[in-house]
């Protein structure tokens, strides 16, 4: 169409594919492909042949593989984000604390308690949003956790994940845990 | 009019002291977490749900209502003050609200928008009062395939209609019939999608979906951009009493926003983004001084501000008379009803009319309630918004980790939870809209359900969503819905952006 050289790097970038929207739309195929083949594997009593459990979740598989292709095609033609957006490069350090402060919550949460493992995430997470008084983050998330324990155990009796701080501490108050 | 005994005694039940505590402290939550940034009706009523197994569905019902009420109301703080819309349906409040507040004019502001929304609140409940019955009239002539193309025509109008795709807002609706498909499907005793997991035989439940999206979601989504953009809050200036022009001017708007709002949101379609645009367009045309639009029109805040509480007042219309949830918000109650066993239909209003009438009168009392909470005590809201960042995000996941896990105990729930979380990460950050996989995981099942007898009935002609007249001019206006906003793209509105706490 254009002479090549004739035009600016806004006009060629639109036509080349985006990488971000590409990894999306593939993923939405490869669901529609997972969805397909559990489908497949649901056993099928013949009472039930016209309308069995497998219909629906046969039309969802297509609709999605469908869109998929959609996707896959627009993301071909250059993506479907606008230009600002593919610029705004995502804030790693952040994502990643806030990764590990989800990670770690789910590792320390069975062994530890609810109070450590929500200290834990509550310092990462505010980390991850640029907070440097790791020691005051500590004791609001103490608090914060603390008072979520206790109040959900007293006024509801439910019992929101004790663990090491929360069974010395009930057993110091001499209070019941909840259930 | 027999509504209106009806609705008397819905009076004397909303006004015993218990209930009224509840519509108090569903207003007041609903209003903070309108005002904060990050959280939303749709993430606070999902996390409140534990709550179901041990208040009477009346109370629960008339907390919930009143924090989607307060939602709306503090939401219009946040966009009028820091120009960060709270909820997707103030976008356009913010528009001309914040350009008031920087002109020193935020009193009139967040005074117009208050007043406004109580109007529109108000007539709205009313609209439900009257309407309500009359959709039940309508509702109960309709069989399984009519509603199977009902719900079809929300899938589609919900998806496809509202967002700024209809390929994405697909792809999100058909991801949430997916989820809700997971488990053990009722009519075979068959497992489908469990993978193996114990866990998932009993489906995911919808609180994991609803805070992964946007609770963990969108803490990822906020994280990745925060160091980018420092919000700046407006002090609260000017008077909170409008002036006589003030007055003069703001009370055709919120009528007009009103008329838009109620009728739009009361469709099976919902939603309060197309009636808030259509509001700021037509009062922009109307208004006597066209010229102040941009730089801070209080006809620009009435209009659009009503527009939207009158459409959250519509969109319970088709929940309470239908069970057809049209927002996030709706599909989360919808799961409440579920999970007290009550099935939202046109029989509702029969076999509970205690809860319906009561939930409706509290509506009113909420609306005069949040007016006080959020004109003479303003100053406590504005204070929420300067919580710092890091400790609110924080917070929200510690309070999501508490939804989720700290409930049902399950590390399972806990993992589902981020990896759906990371899932929202990367809708938010594609534009994906959340909204339709809430709505598919709840309405999904209760399509396959009609669905499935519709074609139990009609021996398995497939036919028969076609050829009964309901079912078929319901199909031929969802796939209009499908074309149209190809023609409603001609009117170049800008495009409504995606914001944090969707409803």
């Amino acid at each position: 169409m254009a002479s090549e050289g004739a035009q600016g790097g806004d006009g060629i970038s639109g036509l080349r594919p985006a990488t971000g929207e590409l990894i999306i739309a593939i993923g939405v195929l490869l669901l529609a492909a997972v969805i397909f083949w559990q489908t497949a594997i649901i056993p099928v009593s013949p009472i039930y042949a016209k309308v069995g459990p497998t219909v629906v979740p046969y039309i969802t598989a297509l609709g999605l593989a469908a869109l998929g292709l959609s996707l896959l095609y627009a993301a071909l033609k250059g993506g479907w984000q606008p230009d600002e957006e593919k610029e705004t490069v995502p804030d790693r350090p952040a994502l990643l604390w806030v990764v590990a402060g989800l990670a770690l919550n789910v590792l320390l949460i069975t062994y530890g308690g609810f109070t450590i493992a929500s200290v834990v995430l509550f310092i990462c997470v505010a980390r991850g949003f640029g907070s440097k008084a790791i020691l005051r983050d500590a004791g609001i998330g103490a608090a914060f956790a603390l008072i979520a324990y206790f109040g959900f155990a007293q006024t509801l009796g439910i019992n929101i994940g004790a663990g090491l701080i929360e069974n010395a501490l009930n057993s110091l108050f001499g209070l019941d845990p909840g259930s | 009019m027999d509504a209106f005994s009806q609705l008397m005694n819905g009076f004397a039940i909303a006004f015993t002291l218990k209930n009224l505590m509840w519509c108090l402290i569903g207003t007041t939550l609903g209003t903070a977490i309108g005002v904060l940034p990050g959280l939303g009706p749709a993430l606070t009523i999902a996390l409140l749900l534990p709550i179901t197994f041990k208040v009477d569905p009346t109370a629960a019902f008339i907390l919930f209502a009143g924090i989607y009420y307060g939602a709306m109301y503090g939401g219009s703080t946040t966009s009028i003050l820091l120009n960060t819309p709270g909820e997707s349906a103030t976008i356009v409040t913010a528009l001309e609200g914040n350009k008031m507040a920087r002109s020193g004019r935020a009193g009139a502001a967040l005074a117009t928008s208050a007043i406004g929304s109580f109007v529109a609140g108000t007539i709205g409940t009313l609209g439900i009062t009257f309407l309500a019955p009359v959709v039940v009239e309508l509702a109960l002539k309709f069989g399984p395939a009519d509603y199977f193309s009902l719900m079809v025509l929300a899938f589609v109008t919900v998806s496809a209609v509202l967002g700024s795709s209809a390929v994405r807002g697909l792809a999100a609706l058909f991801f949430g019939i997916w989820l809700g498909l997971i488990g053990v499907d009722l009519q075979t005793g068959q497992a489908r999608f469990t993978f193996g997991l114990q866990e998932l035989l009993d489906g995911i439940n919808v609180i994991v979906v609803a805070v992964g999206l946007f609770a963990v979601g969108e803490t990822l989504y906020v994280a990745s951009r925060y160091r980018y953009g420092k919000d700046e809050i407006v002090p609260l200036q000017g008077s909170l009493w409008m002036t006589r022009e003030e007055w003069a001017r703001s009370w055709k708007p919120w009528l007009r926003g009103t008329a838009f709002g109620f009728p739009i949101g009361a469709m099976p379609a919902g939603g309060a983004e197309i009636p808030t645009f259509l509001s700021y367009y037509v009062e922009r045309k109307l208004a006597a001084r066209p010229e102040e639009f941009g730089k801070g029109a209080i006809e620009g805040v009435a209009g659009p501000e009503a527009a939207n509480n009158a459409s959250a007042a519509g969109v319970l219309v088709p929940m309470l008379t239908l069970g057809l949830p049209t927002s996030a918000t709706a599909a989360i109650m919808l799961s409440a009803f579920q999970s007290y066993g009550i099935n939202p239909g046109p029989l509702l209003l029969q076999s509970q009319p205690e809860l319906v009438w009561g939930l409706i009168a509290s509506l009113f009392i909420g609306n005069v309630m949040l007016l006080v909470l959020n004109l003479p005590m303003i100053a406590i809201w504005v204070k929420l918004l300067q919580i710092p960042a890091p400790l609110l995000y924080a917070g929200i996941l510690v309070f999501a980790t508490i939804g989720t896990y700290g409930i049902t105990q399950s590390w399972v729930d806990l993992v589902l939870l981020y990896a759906i979380g990371v899932v929202g990460y990367l809708m938010r950050r594609y534009d994906f809209p959340t909204a339709p996989v809430i709505i598919g995981m709840i309405l999904g099942p209760l399509a396959e359900q009609n669905f499935r007898q519709a074609m139990t009935i009609s021996a398995g002609d497939w036919t028969v969503f076609f050829t009964r007249p309901l079912s078929a001019t319901i199909l031929v206006l969802a796939l209009l819905a499908l074309a149209g906003p190809k023609l409603y793209g001609l009117w170049g509105r800008p495009k409504p952006d995606h914001v944090p706490g969707d409803a």
